[in-house]
């Protein structure tokens, strides 16, 4: 177990990182597996599915991304049905820091907010000054959460200090905004690995935690989740700061999501069913949500002709 | 922080209650009243007592099987004889296909045994429908294989089966179980009189129907059903040649004796206490998983559950602490419902023991913790529970409890955990948390115990050998080891 | 033979002989002797001495069996060659005919060839197990604990030298009861065993009266198995159901048996499961 006096001491990095507990990747898949067995149903499923659509970051992170292409999915955001007063708005838009001012027009006056990738996304491999700069810029342009990727070269060459640098200073320039912190767990290799970059994240100052960029694969898995939830179980334990999840990439289904929601649930408890404290990153999931939210409502399997695609 | 500070919706205050998941079971057919399985066919008993199987979640009856007295148990176990002759000069290549087409068809029927199983038995749909029926059907894939590679698992010797194999089977994995002792029997040329458990005979004469649409040769497979007494003459009739029994030590004690001087074969699983320790550098949360995996499936109703737990005293504090919000997370109920973790107990007598056992822990001084649980009004339900503040002498700590009740121990260096855990005349199973490699094997060399698991719990496999050290009993189920108790070797 | 004068007219030394507990030649505890032809005395031994005996072997098990296999088979080899050296003495004890010669030469040759299977026995009897799942999985044979060997009268050292050679090759300590008939051969057994490096306490031999001896053996709660070979049918039956007192294990496997399953029937199977992740 860390101490959280020593964890904010530099000196001590080290240790706190060595202090962290090992995963054994069996017996963690296996409970991912078995939560991933629970069977929800009618009134417990809507509810999770309306809590998927509040959680939401509508994501799109593509080179092509235009101004056009925002404002579709902010209109999307919003109001995921349109004649559906009943279905929820996403919880963020999240994009490239190129498009804030564009999705910021769009959303005035609603509850979506702003969530801006940052940090020589998605490798993270560049200029400290400039990722700092690029957080700066990405909250003055209007971002209300900024997602930053960690520097995996760093943390895989065991410079530590250098990832745990980078987040408390990205944490400073981002100011108001809340700070995501991408650990791109498909590229640490082990469990172990993704549980010690959480706890450094956390000890870093983020105020969520988040799987992957959506670029690598794999993306996030529920294994991996249900590891960096139980590292935020113990954080919490140690420190009493709560912090919040993201899983982000490769979830596209409602199926899937709901599996998210029953490891959060069954892992964090009934406190982290929120978007303040858990996200769900995704491109292509809303659909599928509305789908079934139809499914359950009227009791026929649906068609992707009657949604709306943006 | 900012995020923290926003408004929260009513909806999002709502708790995630799981709705109600129940297993279908419109596709199920349970006749009244059964008779016995003799010859290839239901016969009608010579018995006239009868006694009625229940659904311990809900404690109404599901059907009527019969108590089988002297004269059915001699017509069985004839039957039995009878076959033997034919079953064990028949090609082995020709056996094996019998034993796969079994194991076949029980993986097309497994939706139907799953559910009658939690049905009669109380366990969770998930577990009969994940661990209890795939595993059957495995082992008797995996031994319908050896039939006719026998003469491959000993070398220089020849191996011949032993004639009628008289097998008692318990009730906390009666389909298992079943296979567990029927597979290599038939796979090794014998024919089997099985009796199943007195409370959970439904799936064993589901089997019996198996064996039919199976076309297995009439007699190879007999089912008797009733109660201790039927078991006692099972296997003491003079034309059985081998005893194979599942259950308690002190049932087990009674048919060691009872055979002495007969000559019979004899393999024995019996109960346990088994140790689950955990070191201070161990993956905590994959620890609790097997902690409570070790204690709680299936109630706690496992001979190898890992009952007591050996903490090092160094984190005992955070363990118990993740362990008690962990329990908190148990879903106890329906057994049908897909989201049970803890069904019914199996029957109004073994409920009784479990309080007992829990009363005598109270008194002796231990301290209990049960998360706030609330049981069904019908059917017979236990909370998980858990014990600190205990000692060795305990009776909850010395005594098989069979039920959802786990007793914590503090130990502070490895030898010290060592000389605790085999501190039981008991010596099924054993568990072992560490995170360092050399001390993973140490352990597992010191455990006086059949079984080790290490970083794990409660894994079972057909091609694993299982069994006891000391009182938990001998010979070994599974694997080619498993071949071994119902064979002559030349 | 004892007593006898040699030529020159030396009045021989006799030897006294002696229970072997713990590593020590001892007389029986309850200072009773008995002779079996009217010639020599034999400590009969009682069942304290036996309960001393089993407590030595209990005592003993955990470091035999903690030794490597090289090591135990090397010593059953340096058994093999003590006994061998005492040739011409066992020749003597057995009654020096031809049978006598044959006799030494089946226990010498007992002994060499469980020496050889100390190291070879995990391979041929163990396995690797291929479970469907992330998991690694073996199954190891490890010696059962603390062994009663009821030895069998005839051939009264071949026949004993083939039940306790397999029980000591698997790593159990041993309590031997030496044909009551026909001791000396066990007798002189254990001088031959406490001259082969075997720790003390791994091998103990007992003479006495099989009625007051055998009872205590059976039903004595720190035997994990008993191997009945010298036994009558009437005395199996009486082992037998003392046996499940606490579920020992009974050997009955035939007195000429030589194989390795003799030796796992000293032995317990011990499977261990482990994780295969990163």
């Amino acid at each position: 177990m860390w101490d959280m006096a020593t964890a904010l001491s530099l000196s001590h990095l080290g240790s706190l990182m060595r202090g962290v507990r090992s995963v054994d990747e069996v017996g963690a898949d296996e409970r991912a597996a078995s939560l991933a067995k629970r069977s929800i149903k009618k009134s417990s499923k809507l509810w999770a599915l309306d809590l998927a659509i509040r959680c939401m970051d509508l994501t799109t992170l593509e080179g092509s991304d235009t101004p056009g292409k925002v404002a579709a999915l902010c209109a999307k955001g919003i109001r995921p049905k349109p004649g559906d007063a009943s279905i929820p708005s996403v919880a963020a838009i999240c994009i490239y820091p190129a498009r804030i001012a564009d999705a910021k027009a769009h959303l005035r006056g609603s509850s979506v907010r702003v969530a801006s990738v940052a940090t020589a996304f998605p490798s993270g491999q560049s200029f400290t000054s400039i990722k700092i700069a690029e957080a700066k810029e990405a909250v003055e342009a209007g971002a209300d959460e900024v997602d930053m990727v960690i520097d995996r070269g760093a943390f895989l060459s065991g410079d530590h200090e250098k990832v745990y640098d980078e987040i408390v200073a990205v944490k400073e320039a981002c100011g108001p905004a809340d700070l995501k912190v991408i650990l791109e767990t498909g590229e640490l290799g082990t469990y172990d690995s993704v549980r010690r970059a959480s706890i450094l994240a956390m000890a870093a100052g983020a105020d969520f935690i988040k799987t992957s960029t959506g670029k690598v694969q794999p993306a996030a898995t529920l294994p991996v989740s249900l590891v960096m939830m139980e590292a935020i179980r113990d954080f919490v334990r140690e420190t009493g700061r709560p912090v919040g999840f993201k899983p982000a990439g490769g979830i596209r289904t409602s199926k899937q999501a709901i599996a998210y929601l029953v490891v959060l649930y069954e892992t964090l408890g009934a406190d982290w069913m929120t978007p303040e404290r858990f996200r769900l990153g995704a491109s292509t999931l809303l659909n599928d949500v509305l789908m079934q939210i139809e499914k359950e409502r009227t009791g026929a399997y649906q068609s992707g002709d009657y949604f709306t695609i943006d | 922080m900012a995020i923290a500070k926003r408004q929260t919706t009513d909806l999002s205050r709502q708790t995630f209650d799981y709705a109600p998941a129940p297993e279908s079971i419109d596709h199920i057919k349970i006749e009244p009243r059964y008779g016995l399985f003799i010859g290839g066919k239901m016969v009608t008993p010579h018995s006239k007592k009868r006694f009625p199987t229940i659904n311990p979640a809900t404690e109404q009856k599901l059907a009527e099987v019969v108590e089988a007295d002297e004269v059915d148990v001699d017509h069985a176990v004839k039957a039995a004889d009878k076959a033997f002759d034919s079953w064990s000069r028949m090609a082995p290549s020709r056996r094996a296909r019998y034993i796969f087409r079994i194991s076949r068809i029980l993986q097309e029927r497994a939706r139907e045994l799953a559910v009658v199983e939690t049905m009669d038995g109380g366990k969770p749909i998930k577990e009969s429908r994940d661990v209890d029926i795939p595993l059957a059907a495995a082992h008797f894939f995996y031994y319908g294989g050896w039939a006719d590679k026998l003469e491959w698992a000993f070398p220089n010797r020849k191996p011949r089966p032993l004639g009628v194999a008289g097998q008692v089977i318990p009730w906390n994995f009666p389909l298992l179980m079943l296979a567990w002792k029927i597979a290599p029997a038939l796979a090794a040329g014998n024919t089997v009189v099985l009796k199943p458990a007195e409370t959970t005979p439904l799936s064993a004469l589901l089997f019996a129907d198996i064996c039919m649409q199976a076309e297995l040769p009439p007699g190879v497979v007999n089912i008797v059903t009733g109660g201790g007494k039927t078991g006692s003459l099972v296997v003491t009739h003079p034309a059985v040649k081998k005893v194979a029994f599942t259950g308690s030590t002190e049932v087990g004690k009674l048919i060691q004796r009872s055979l002495a001087g007969t000559g019979k074969r004899l393999t024995l699983e019996l109960g346990g206490k088994a140790a689950n320790i955990v070191f201070d550098d161990a993956p905590l949360d994959q620890a609790v998983e097997g902690i409570v995996n070790g204690i709680y499936f299936n109630q706690g109703h496992v001979c190898c559950a890992g009952s007591r737990l050996l903490v090092q005293e160094s984190i005992a504090e955070p363990l118990l602490e993740k362990l008690k919000v962990r329990l908190g997370t148990l879903r106890l109920g329906d057994p049908l419902d897909k989201n049970t973790d803890i069904g019914a107990i199996n029957s109004k007598a073994q409920l009784e023991k479990i309080q007992g056992l829990v009363e005598s822990g109270i008194e002796e001084g231990a301290e209990i913790y049960q998360p706030e649980c609330k049981l069904p009004e019908r059917g017979y339900w236990f909370p998980p529970t858990l014990f600190t503040n205990v000692s060795q002498s305990y009776r909850i700590v010395r005594e098989e409890i069979f039920g959802p009740v786990l007793s914590v121990l503090t130990f502070r260096t490895p030898a010290e955990a060592v000389e605790k855990a085999n501190n039981t005349p008991y010596g099924l199973s054993a568990g072992v948390w560490t995170d360092k490699g050399s001390r993973i094997l140490w352990m597992a060399e010191k455990m006086r115990a059949g079984v080790v698991w290490a970083n794990t719990f409660n894994r079972f496999d057909p091609t694993s050998p299982f069994g006891g050290y000391k009182e938990s009993g001998f010979g070994r189920e599974g694997g080619r080891h498993g071949l071994l108790p119902y064979l002559e070797l030349v | 033979m004892p007593g006898a004068k040699n030529g020159n007219g030396r009045v021989q030394i006799r030897k006294t002989y002696k229970l072997y507990i713990a590593g020590e030649f001892v007389r029986s505890e309850s200072g009773r002797a008995y002779r079996f032809d009217g010639s020599v005395n034999v400590p009969r031994g009682s069942r304290k001495d036996l309960r001393d005996a089993v407590r030595a072997a209990r005592g003993a098990v955990s470091g035999w069996a903690a030794r490597t296999a090289m090591n135990r088979g090397q010593i059953l080899y340096r058994a093999a060659e003590m006994l061998d050296g005492r040739r011409a003495q066992f020749v003597e004890l057995l009654g020096s005919g031809r049978g006598a010669h044959k006799e030494v030469d089946e226990a010498v040759e007992a002994l060499v060839w469980y020496a050889g299977w100390t190291d070879k026995l995990a391979q041929v009897i163990g396995a690797t197990n291929p479970v469907a799942g992330p998991y690694f999985n073996f199954t190891i044979p490890e010696p059962t604990g603390v062994v009663g060997v009821v030895a069998p009268g005839k051939p009264a050292l071949a026949g004993l030298v083939r039940r306790v050679a397999p029980a000591l090759c698997a790593g159990n300590a041993v309590v031997v009861l030496a044909p009551e008939a026909t001791p000396l051969p066990a007798l002189t057994l254990a001088e031959v065993l406490a001259t082969s490096d075997l720790p003390a306490g791994v091998a103990n031999v007992l003479s006495g009266y099989r009625k007051e001896l055998l009872p205590w053996l059976a039903s004595h709660m720190d035997v994990n198995a008993i191997d009945v070979a010298g036994c009558t049918p009437a005395e199996v039956i009486d082992i037998e159901k003392a046996a499940a007192d606490n579920v020992k294990r009974v050997v009955k496997l035939a007195p000429n048996e030589m194989s390795p399953y003799l030796i796992t029937a000293f032995m317990e199977m011990k499977t261990v499961w482990h994780p295969v992740g990163v």
